[in-house]
Order: structure tokens, then sequence, then C-alpha cells
């Protein structure tokens, strides 16, 4: 049973005889990764816009690879079926689109794919970088992809997703942990979102000899924050996924903090991330592990008032927390060899920092902040083989949303495209996406993990 | 005898010194306060959970695990192995208990880095635990009799005959008391009588205690404490602690305490220079250097030597509680060193006029000749140099716990300082006390 009354009333058998009999909206139950779960759970539709297509032979390759049953007509009998049978996925590389007048073959094949897609199905737009057409038919061609996708993201039901990857010119065969990504469960709760991949240029790395369920094996990662909620699940999810984790906060969080360290065989490092020698002292204490590969910036504060009651010291708490620590962190990492080649930083946004919120100008100027802080390190990370991405989770069901008053809980589960909240592990699977080395491609992005929260939009 | 020139003696070659790799305790609370419904098991298991986090252990095999309690009750026999098998250390941990009072914790300290130097044993964890508040209360004495008797018993009829000698007084239960068993005087007026037999005067006294608190709340500020405790059952810091301790506003409390046999002498002790009852647990890190270098793991110092005494406190005419003064002696010359040779003396507050009457005592050439039987005193310390971060006034003391708050704190300092030598000093109940010298 999750605290989400509502979520379990409609789901239950009597729940759901009421539910459709007087129009109550229906929670989707989302399917969500286990190890050894297979990318896909059935056929894959994988359709072409244009004969100019880069990305499709890329996806196919890795679809068939893993055994998966693939069609190009999206509406093929699939599975021994019927041409409604349903699919868990339905691609479409709508890269190399000339104009506006090509948009109709997306929607072609995405017509069919959205009376087919089955529950926790994946949609997946593959679009090039509009910021790489000069012409004004072809950027907006390509742009439109965005619009169609995040429309699309809002008419899909039982938990499947809509996405959309620009792939930068060049960077197809860079694409594997991506696709991995938006097509396996791991995005259970990123939905109606665009990401890009190759937009910042001279990355180097590789996705050949992964092993995909163990992909951060051998390497160690720092999450702040990692006493509870987000931090807690992206500690114990890197480890899941391999790596081994130095767990960081607060020292009057330090009971809490060792269990999480404990529970997933991890170290704790109490320590208040503003201090002066906080960054001495976290690399310090990772040179124990022989170094670094993985800084997930996720400790964060609030400490809300309405603008015109804010006051100098709680405002200047949040951002040295939530912000200065990060840059003053970032600065000694780029400046140390115990960061190493091939590093991964990744910081946790929120959708505060992107839509804002009322209360919250501190909290969400700081998590703004942290995308500017992103745009302008991946570049500097370049030559390290480095990257930095961040995560901005939407209403994420935490001892802090808990503490809410009813009326903005709901409204904060309700209203979103999946008429619930998302869990601290689906905030903690892009982190540790981001964090792979296969991501070596993904540099400068931030993610929201909020199903379209309109709270966000 | 010679006092202090003698080189290092041949007992220092030990074939390696234990390394103090870390430690974690938790907060100390006053008597039934924050911690009145933890038991020993309880906060020991906690404080061996910490230290296991510290340092990425879990599931870890530790060579040996060796703690104990001043205050425990008969259902914890095995205390230490209870605690093991209910923290995140590896069941397969050997554990055994030690008590010695007040000098429980050094002295588990010392048997752990005697195994690690003799090669036994690669790493181990010394700890000790106390509560006051959850203190084992026994059936008194007349019912036990009673009870046992009828336990003997053959018959029916034999066991009716020896409940017969039931008695209405014998539901008052034993709760222990801070009492020496030998004197029936409780350490407090044992510790008058040496303050007044050494003239240590209320001001001296209440400088100490102010001194205690003020340090360690700027240790607490300066995040001394940030690896070495962690937080418990809502507490984050020794809640004995008054950062704004100062002489002035100690010297208004009420002494307590008037020496018996000192009728010119007034009481100078009072609840702030005295330590309160408390309740807590703290263990160190002990390893090889290899161990610790194979883990990339830093060797804040190494323990070198400790010295165990005891006084005749009965019969003899010494303080009860001024063991460490003869331990110190016999140590400080083994090692060839002097009473001055030091960066930091970690000398447990028992009570400030115990740590002031063994200062006293070794700057006084009669009790260094009677006593001692050297022809110079042992002179004095640098003041500044003592408890630099705050002691057993300011954080408290669980009897048996305060050793392993103390090795580490002294192995912290050592490491900060970057090198240099630190004296450890624990008078302990029943006239014995525990001493002990680490180097970084």
């Amino acid at each position: 049973m999750s605290n989400d009354w509502y979520s379990d009333f409609v789901n239950s058998s009597f729940g759901k005889s009421i539910a459709g009999s007087v129009g109550l909206p229906p929670v989707p139950r989302l399917r969500r990764y286990e190890p050894g779960q297979p990318l896909l759970s059935g056929p894959a539709l994988l359709g072409t816009a244009t004969a100019d297509g880069r990305v499709a032979k890329v996806v196919r390759s890795l679809l068939t690879d893993l055994g998966i049953e693939v069609h190009d007509d999206p509406n093929a009998p699939v599975g021994g079926g019927s041409s409604s049978s349903k699919v868990a996925a339905g691609i479409v590389d709508a890269t190399g689109l000339s104009g506006p007048m090509d948009l109709a073959e997306v929607q072609a094949f995405l017509t069919p794919v959205m009376r087919r897609i089955g529950p926790s199905g994946r949609v997946l737009v593959i679009g090039d970088v509009p910021a790489e057409a000069a012409a004004p038919a072809v950027r907006a061609a390509r742009r439109a992809l965005e619009g169609l996708v995040r429309s699309a993201a809002k008419e899909a039901r039982y938990g499947a997703t809509v996405n959309l990857v620009h792939v930068a010119d060049g960077a197809e065969n860079d694409v594997e942990s991506t696709l991995r990504f938006f097509l396996s469960s791991r995005s259970a709760f990123v939905h109606g979102q665009r990401l890009d991949v190759g937009t910042v240029p001279g990355f180097s790395g590789s996705s050949q000899h992964v092993d995909w369920d163990k992909p951060l094996a051998g390497r160690t990662a720092v999450v702040t924050g990692a006493s509870s909620g987000i931090g807690a699940a992206a500690a114990a999810t890197l480890r899941r996924d391999g790596a081994t984790v130095i767990c960081v906060d607060v020292p009057a969080s330090g009971d809490a903090l060792a269990r999480t360290a404990n529970d997933i065989g991890g170290s704790a490092l109490q320590l208040d991330i503003t201090a002066d020698h906080a960054a001495d002292t976290l690399l310090e204490h990772a040179r124990r592990h022989g170094g670094l590969d993985v800084v997930v910036h996720n400790a964060g504060i609030t400490r809300d008032k309405l603008l015109a009651n804010q006051d100098r010291d709680r405002w200047n708490s949040v951002i040295a927390v939530n912000l200065e620590s990060q840059l003053k962190i970032n600065d000694a990492l780029l400046s140390s060899d115990v960061f190493h080649r091939g590093g991964r930083i990744v910081t946790v946004s929120s959708m505060a920092g992107i839509a804002g919120n009322r209360g919250q100008t501190s909290y969400g100027a700081s998590k703004a902040g942290v995308i500017g802080m992103v745009d302008a390190t991946a570049p500097l990370l370049v030559e390290k083989d480095a990257t930095i991405n961040a995560v901005a989770p939407g209403f994420i069901e935490t001892d802090m949303t808990k503490a809410m008053p009813v009326g903005t809980r709901e409204a904060g589960r309700r209203l979103s495209s999946m008429t619930q909240g998302g869990l601290p592990v689906d905030v903690a699977e892009t982190i540790a996406w981001f964090a792979q080395g296969a991501s070596y491609a993904v540099n400068g992005q931030f993610l929201r993990v909020d199903c379209q929260n309109y709270l966000g939009a | 005898m010679a006092t202090t020139s003698s080189s290092a003696s041949s007992s220092r070659s030990l074939p390696r010194r234990a390394a103090i790799v870390g430690a974690n305790r938790i907060p100390f609370a006053r008597s039934n306060g924050a911690y009145a419904r933890a038991s020993n098991q309880d906060m020991l298991t906690a404080a061996l959970d910490g230290l296991v986090a510290r340092f990425g252990m879990a599931g870890e095999h530790v060579g040996e695990v060796v703690s104990g309690a001043v205050l425990k009750k008969s259902s914890d026999f095995n205390l230490t192995r209870e605690a093991v098998l209910g923290s995140r250390l590896a069941a397969a941990t050997p554990t055994y208990d030690v008590q010695q009072a007040c000098g429980t914790s050094l002295q588990t300290t010392l048997l752990i880095a005697n195994k690690i130097a003799l090669g036994q044993i690669e790493v181990g964890i010394a700890a000790g635990v106390d509560t006051t508040s959850d203190a084992p209360i026994e059936v008194n004495e007349g019912l036990r009799s009673v009870l046992l008797a009828a336990n003997r018993a053959k018959s029916t009829a034999g066991i009716l005959k020896a409940l017969s000698g039931l008695r209405p007084g014998q539901i008052v239960p034993e709760i222990p008391a801070n009492r020496e068993p030998r004197t029936g005087m409780s350490m407090g007026e044992h510790a008058a009588q040496t303050a007044a037999a050494w003239q240590i005067s209320r001001r001296a006294q209440d400088e100490i205690a102010a001194a205690s608190h003020q340090n360690l709340a700027k240790a607490y500020d300066r995040g001394f404490f940030d690896d070495l405790v962690t937080p418990y059952l809502g507490l984050t810091k020794d809640n004995n602690l008054r950062a704004d301790s100062t002489v002035e506003g100690l010297a208004k409390l009420k002494p307590v305490f008037k020496p018996a046999g000192y009728p010119d002498t007034e009481a100078t002790m009072t609840a702030a220079n005295s330590t309160p009852l408390t309740d807590g647990a703290a263990t160190v890190l002990l390893a090889s250097d290899e161990w610790a270098a194979e883990r990339g793991l830093p060797v804040l110092a190494h323990f070198v030597d400790a010295e165990t005494s005891a006084v005749d406190y009965v019969h003899g005419g010494e303080g009860l509680l001024m063991a460490p003064a003869y331990a110190v002696p016999r140590m400080l010359e083994r090692n060839g060193l002097t009473l001055q040779d030091f960066d930091f003396y970690e000398f447990h507050e028992a009570f400030a006029s115990t740590i002031l009457a063994t200062f006293a005592a070794w700057e006084d050439p009669i009790f260094c000749k009677e006593k001692l039987g050297r022809d110079e005193p042992l002179g004095s310390i640098d003041r500044s140099k003592l408890n630099v971060v705050g002691s057993s006034l300011a954080t408290g003391h669980p009897f048996a716990a305060t050793g392993a708050r103390i090795v580490p704190t002294l192995a912290k300092l050592l490491h900060e300082k970057g090198s240099g030598r630190g004296l450890i000093s624990i008078c302990a109940a029943g006239g014995q006390g525990v001493v002990a010298i680490l180097e970084a």
C-alpha cells in the first residue's frame, strides 16, 4: 500500500467498477525497472519519416540484437495476433525533415501507434537538433516535433510515455544508453519530455563492452543529501547498478545516513557541504576508493517565504546549500585528479526552478541557477571526457510531500499526465542513467521527471 | 632512581604499533533524558553501526570487538556479542566483555592494540557503553536467599517451608549506587577528601569546568566531531554541554560534599565541576598499518604504551582517584619521556578536583619523593594543552564509554597537528587508573 489512498482505491476491484461508471480519472500502475527485466515486454513498431533518417538503423540493430520483434508497418499484426494487437513500443525516426509537410509522415506512423501502445508502453520520437538547421522551414519542422510530443503525452494512457530525443548531426552512433533509458521502465515517470544527445561537441566514449545489468560496475559515486528521499534512492540505485557509493549528509542527519550507507554497503560521510573545507574533505574521503567517477549534487533545503517577507539570512542559506556549494565542489573536481577522466556530475534541479512556485523565490532561484551551472560547465568537462546534467523532479512521494496540506498534495499528484506522484526511485533512475559511462554523449542536459506536472508547466 | 633520563626501554620492542583509524560514538545524554528508554545493547549497537557506516564495513568480519559496561544486567552477560549480532558487522565477528569501571574502554583499546601489535589480529573495535537510566535492578538479598532456598528444596513441604521466610521488606529492590563497597562513601565524598588534602580551590575547579564546556562547544562549531559522532534518538550533540559556561556563572552554584575529616575546609565541589550521570556508547577502530593502507584509510595516530595501576584507598591513605598519579611516571620512565614531552594532555575529568590533585601531586617534591621514589618532582604541564576540545565535565561520562571517547579525540588532535605525542589519563572506581600514550 502506498500513502496515495486515491490510487489504491481506483485500482481496487471495487474502486475500478465505481471509477468506470462515474468517470473518476484512472491512476495507471507504472511498470518499474528490476534487474534482469527485458528492455521491452513485447514487440516494437519502428517507423522512418524520411528517406534521410539517420537513427532508425541504430535502433533496429539494438532491438533485433536483443531478440525483440520489430515491424516497420505501424498496422502490422504482431506477436501472432492482429493489426490491433498491443505493442510495447512505437519508435519513429523523424530525422531528415525538410519542412512542415514531412510532419504528416510522423503523424501517419504515430496515429496507429497511439491506438496500439500497451500499458507502460514507450512512444519515442527521434529528431534532429533544431538549432543545427539554418533554414526556417527545416528548423520549424524540427521544432514542431516538440509540440507534437508534449501534446501526445497528454493523450497517452495506461502508463505509456511519449518522449522526444534530439540527436545531433554525427551522434547517431552514440545513442545506445539513451535509447535503452527511454525504452526501458527506468524512465517510468519521464513523460512528454525532450532530451538532446551529442549537442556539446568534442565528446568521446564508447558503449562497447558495457554490462547493461551493472552499467556502473567499478565506479565510485558520491551522493549528497543521501540520508533520505531522493538521495537515499539515488544511492541505492547507483549501488544496484554496480557503483560503490559514498553517502553524504549533514552531521545532524547522521543516523539516517548511516542506515542508508549500511543498507547498500557504502560509506557515510557526515559533512556540511557549505563548509569551506567541504570539497577537500569529500575528495580526501574518495581517495579511499581510489578516486571518484560520479558526483550527485542532491542536497538541498527550502526556507519558503513570500518574496515580500523574505530576509537575507534565509535567502542566503538556500543559495549557499543549493547552488554555491555545488559550484565550489565542481571547481574542486575539475582541478583534481581524484575526479577521474570520464567522470559524471549530476545535479538535482526542480520544477520550481523551471516554472516557479509561490513562496519559493529562493528555492526557485537556486534550482534555476543549477541549470545555468550545467549549461556553462558542460563544455568545460569535455576535455576530461566528463559530463554534467540536471534532473528536475516534479511531485515525488517523499517525507517532504507527505507533510504537505492535503489539497496541495492531491493537486500535485493528480495534475500530471499520469494522475499520480512519482517515486524517489524514478528520479534515481534518471540520475543513474546520466551517471553511466555509456551516456558520454549526454551532456549539458536537464530532464524533468514529473510526467508533465501542470504545477511546473 | 633516575627520574626522566633513561632511553626507551626494551619493553617497547613490540613487533608493530596498532593504528587508531577512526571512531564513532553517539552523543552522550544526561541520565533519564534522551536515552532513558535505550538499553546498553541498543546504544552499543547504534554506535557500532555508525562506525561500520563511516568506514563502509557493512558485512565485514572484524578480528575482535571488545567492549563492556559498568552497570550491566545479568541478561547482558554477552553484551558485546549480542550487540555485534544486532549490528551490520559480519555475525562471525568474535567478541568479549571487559569491565574495569571508568577505565573500561581505555583498557579494551589496550587489549585490541596489543593483539594487533602481536599480529594476532589485523583489525579490531574497542568500545564501551553505560546507562544510568536503564540501570539493572536486582531483587533484595533477603528475597534472593528465600527464592534460592525454595529452588533447592526437594519436596513441596520444603518449598513451602522456604517460602515461609518471605517478609514484606524483601520487596524493596537493590538499585546500584555510586558508592564504594569497602568504604561506604560515594565517589564524590572520596573526591572531596582528596581535594581537601591537596587544598584544591573552588575557583581552580570552576576554571577547569568552564574551559571544558567552552572547548567542547568550539570543537563542535568547527566540525571537529563530524567524523567522530553520529546522532542517536534525536540527539546530535552531548546534551550536558553548556556553551555559555563561565567561571563567574559556575561560582554561583551551591557546593556539596563537605570533606569528612577536614573540619576547617569548606565544600568546593558542585554539579558543574563534577561529572553528571550520563548514558552513551563509544567505539574505536584499531588496525595494523597494512590493513588501513589496503583500504586507503588514514592512520590518525599509533597506540604507543599503556599502564594500569591501583592504590590502597581503603587503608593506605591514598585518594580513591589518585591511581593515575602512580601509573603515569612508571609509563614515562619506561618510554624515556618526561611529563613535559607531550603536545596534548587528555585527562578524564571525573571531578575537576581529581585532575588538579593529580597535577598538584606531580608538582609536590614530598609526594614525588615519598610515594613515587623520585628525587625530583615530575613538574607541571602546560595547561593550554589540556583537554583542548573539552572532556568529561562537558561531554558527560558514561562510565565504560569514556576511554573510547578520549582515544579517538586525542588521535584526531594529533592527526590534525600532523605529528606529536599525547597523554591519556583515566581514574576509575576501586582506586584504579589507566593511562596511555599515543603518537602521530
